[in-house]
């Protein structure tokens, strides 16, 4: 009989343990916190190495590469938590650069006295996320800081796939005459997000749409369109993304209200808390640009995709030395959809 | 969405841009202005100017609360922030305003002050509950619209002897303000106003009285939807085309003649009139804002703490003050959009996307490029 005891005994209290500084030490307790919650959770080929860094095997293609960090409040949400966000964030990143995502890392900062069983749930959920993309998360850190320092949890995912050739999407691409198609309604994230921290309750609760894209936008690249531009419009919503591909390639837009969805709860929200739905964050959108012939074709493989069944072409690229987004209202007038100047702020009066 | 839709209705707004259109009297001007910063905000960002034929044109009036606070009132709340080491509480987009030596509660805030953004006076209360060794000071600001819930906090803190709890007292009062504009010298150029939205549903449409009898300036109460903005503007016309003077309300839906007298009594009962208070742009307005009664002095952080008004003249290039009074308009001043841009104000109109500059600057300025 092996008498030989492992280095830790006893499992990890998951129901009503806390994160201590121990935890972060690079001793014992980390050691285990990695193997029984990270590890389990995760589990894959790679992260079964055990090495400071997963080995992984050549890939065919240009490599892309990015990383996104991981500040929410509430941790939980309607919709998701930060755990799956963290995932879909990253997988988006690489994805709108019209790369088949590979792999994921994921570091963590914890605050010393994080219950343990919430810190539960959100790896479960990345790994969740993780599986369900087919993306799987090969190596992470994991650090502590001291009770007041931190935010419970704050988490970092990197990202790397590969770009198979022939194809390259830049946010400098977009040409006057170029259709802006978007896939879906925008500020259900952000506003999942913040009614929940408001305490503002809807007859229809408002749910996050956080989610992979690297389906859809598979789907996109397979009908044989030539995309010009792909982009998530994650914080600073819609509006800052087109102000973005509109700096990068030097054009203007234009905009048509009518044709952006927003779910009525949403706009509801808005409304009472004076913010403009234009500038809330997205977690499982994109906006695509492309040749004005290619636009009903995209439209269509859009539409056919469960996550682009709301797709619409909401504008137009327009030569404009201003680099102005404008924007026909839903009353017929005119108006730039500005950068945002700081954060939105509710309305006082 | 039900109540909004309706007022956003796109045909609709053709038919009422029309009828202004076939109304207006080709050969006079209509200077029509919206007192209230909610109605500038939804002008630029429904572009309802497009809408307008060129001789209808909207004026921007001082209305938006964080425009009018002078310079000394923000440096007043940042003093009390860092010398005193208050917890310092305001609503959203005070925290921007500029103050002297290039500060701002946003700045002061990073470089170590403790002030905190809320959304409602309940926040500011539950923080001098958790809070017990330090003192929270509540900058409390607005129209008539936000004191109210001002008035709540202070019954409220007095009730349960909440003894760290006190407000800098910047509330403001619309119809002096009104006054102000039209008592300028020489008159102004005014044809009309669309009266406040939320203001005149605590206040009710009978304070505007004076307006149309004393000045004889037609008034309109509106709501902040954009076919609100566009029925009051036909219903201005129509008034100046037959040469009256009333008050008309186009937004009864909220607004009576005599508005919330519970919220009245509220208000009075826990606050009474300041024989002067200064206002940017305006300069030193009487019986123009409001402050504590005795009887609650133990919440006014002025006497708390001694924190005197120092009044702090505007930048000399800054044109707020005529922007304020409807006299010029933003790209009429020097440093709009140059060195004044909403992420770096110079003046307080580019603060708030209900201030003048910060409208035009974010929604409209594409139309000097033309
Ligand atoms: S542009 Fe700036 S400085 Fe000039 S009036 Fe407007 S706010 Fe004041």
């Amino acid at each position: 009989m092996n008498t030989v005891k492992p280095n830790y005994t006893r499992a990890l209290d998951l129901k009503h343990g806390r994160v201590d500084m121990s935890h972060g030490s690079g001793g014992r307790a980390m050691a285990q916190l990695i193997a029984e919650l990270f590890a389990a959770a995760f589990d894959n080929e790679y992260l079964a190495q055990g090495n400071d860094g997963a080995l992984l095997p050549q890939a065919q293609g240009r490599l892309v590469m990015a990383t996104d960090s991981h500040v929410v409040s509430p941790l939980f949400f309607a919709g998701g938590d930060i755990g799956c966000l963290s995932v879909h964030g990253t997988i988006n990143d690489v994805a709108v650069m019209g790369a088949k995502p590979l792999y994921l890392s994921a570091s963590f900062i914890l605050e010393e006295g994080f219950p343990l069983a919430d810190l539960n749930r959100i790896v479960e959920s990345m790994a969740q996320a993780a599986r369900a993309a087919g993306v799987p998360i090969v190596t992470g850190d994991t650090k502590v800081v001291e009770q007041g320092k931190g935010d419970g949890v704050f988490i970092t995912t990197t990202g790397v796939g590969v770009v198979p050739d022939g194809i390259h999407l830049s946010g400098d691409q977009a040409r006057p005459g170029d259709k802006i198609l978007l896939s879906g309604s925008i500020g259900d994230h952000g506003m999942a997000i913040l009614s929940q921290r408001e305490g503002l309750t809807f007859s229809a609760p408002i749910v996050s749409d956080t989610a992979a894209l690297h389906g859809l936008i598979a789907a996109m690249l397979d009908s044989g369109v030539r995309l010009r531009v792909l982009r998530d419009p994650t914080r600073g919503g819609l509006a800052t993304t087109l102000n973005e591909i509109a700096r990068q390639s030097g054009v203007g837009m234009m905009l048509h209200e009518s044709a952006i969805k927003v779910n009525q709860p949403v706009e509801a929200a808005c409304e009472l808390l004076g913010l403009d739905p234009l500038y809330v964050a997205n977690e499982g959108k994109l906006v695509a640009i492309c040749a004005p012939a290619d636009a009903d074709r995209l439209l269509a493989a859009m539409r056919a995709h469960p996550f682009g069944r709301d797709a619409a072409v909401i504008g137009e690229v327009l030569a404009d030395a201003h680099g102005f987004v404008q924007m026909t209202t839903r009353l017929g007038g005119r108006r730039v959809v500005d950068w945002l100047a700081g954060e939105q702020l509710p309305r006082i009066c | 969405m039900k109540y909004v839709d309706e007022f956003r209705d796109g045909d609709l707004a053709k038919n009422i841009a029309a009828n202004i259109a076939g109304e207006a009297h080709a050969g006079r001007a209509y200077r029509l202005m919206e007192f209230c910063g909610g109605h500038t905000h939804a002008i630029s960002r429904y572009g309802l100017a497009d809408l307008l034929p060129p001789n209808v044109r909207m004026i921007h009036g001082p209305g938006c609360p964080v425009c009018v606070l002078p310079i000394g009132r923000i440096d007043q709340a940042i003093r009390l922030a860092r010398e005193q080491d208050v917890i310092l509480c305001t609503y959203a987009d005070t925290v921007r305003v500029p103050a002297s030596a290039n500060l701002s509660l946003m700045r002061a805030k990073a470089g170590g002050a403790d002030v905190r953004m809320i959304y409602s006076t309940q926040d500011a209360l539950k923080i001098a509950r958790d809070n017990p060794q330090r003192e929270v000071v509540f900058l409390a600001i607005g129209f008539e619209t936000t004191t109210p819930p001002t008035a709540v906090a202070i019954r409220q803190a007095a009730a349960e002897g909440l003894k760290n709890f006190s407000i800098l007292c910047d509330h403001v009062l619309t119809p002096a303000a009104m006054h102000a504009i039209l008592a300028v010298e020489g008159g102004v150029a005014l044809d009309g106003f669309v009266g406040p939205a939320h203001v005149s549903t605590v206040i009710g449409s009978k304070p505007y009285e004076p307006f149309a009898d004393d000045y004889h300036k037609p008034v309109v109460i509106a709501g902040f939807e954009p076919l609100d903005v566009m029925q009051a503007i036909l219903m201005l016309v129509r008034q100046v085309n037959d040469g009256r003077a009333a008050v008309e309300n186009e937004f009864t839906r909220a607004v009576t003649r005599e508005g919330n007298l519970k919220a009245q009594e509220l208000v009075a009962e826990v606050f009474e009139l300041r024989d002067a208070f200064e206002w940017r742009g305006l300069g030193s307005v009487p019986h123009s804002a409001l402050k504590l009664r005795p009887q609650f002095a133990a919440f006014d952080a002025e006497q708390k703490f001694k924190v005197d008004y120092v009044a702090v003249p505007d930048n000399k290039a800054c044109e707020c003050a005529a922007i304020l009074r409807g006299q010029k308009r933003p790209q009429e001043c020097k440093i709009f959009g140059t060195v004044c841009t909403p992420e770096n104000p110079v003046g307080s109109c580019m603060v708030s996307s209900e201030g003048a500059c910060a409208a035009h600057y974010s929604y409209g300025r594409f139309r000097e490029t033309a």
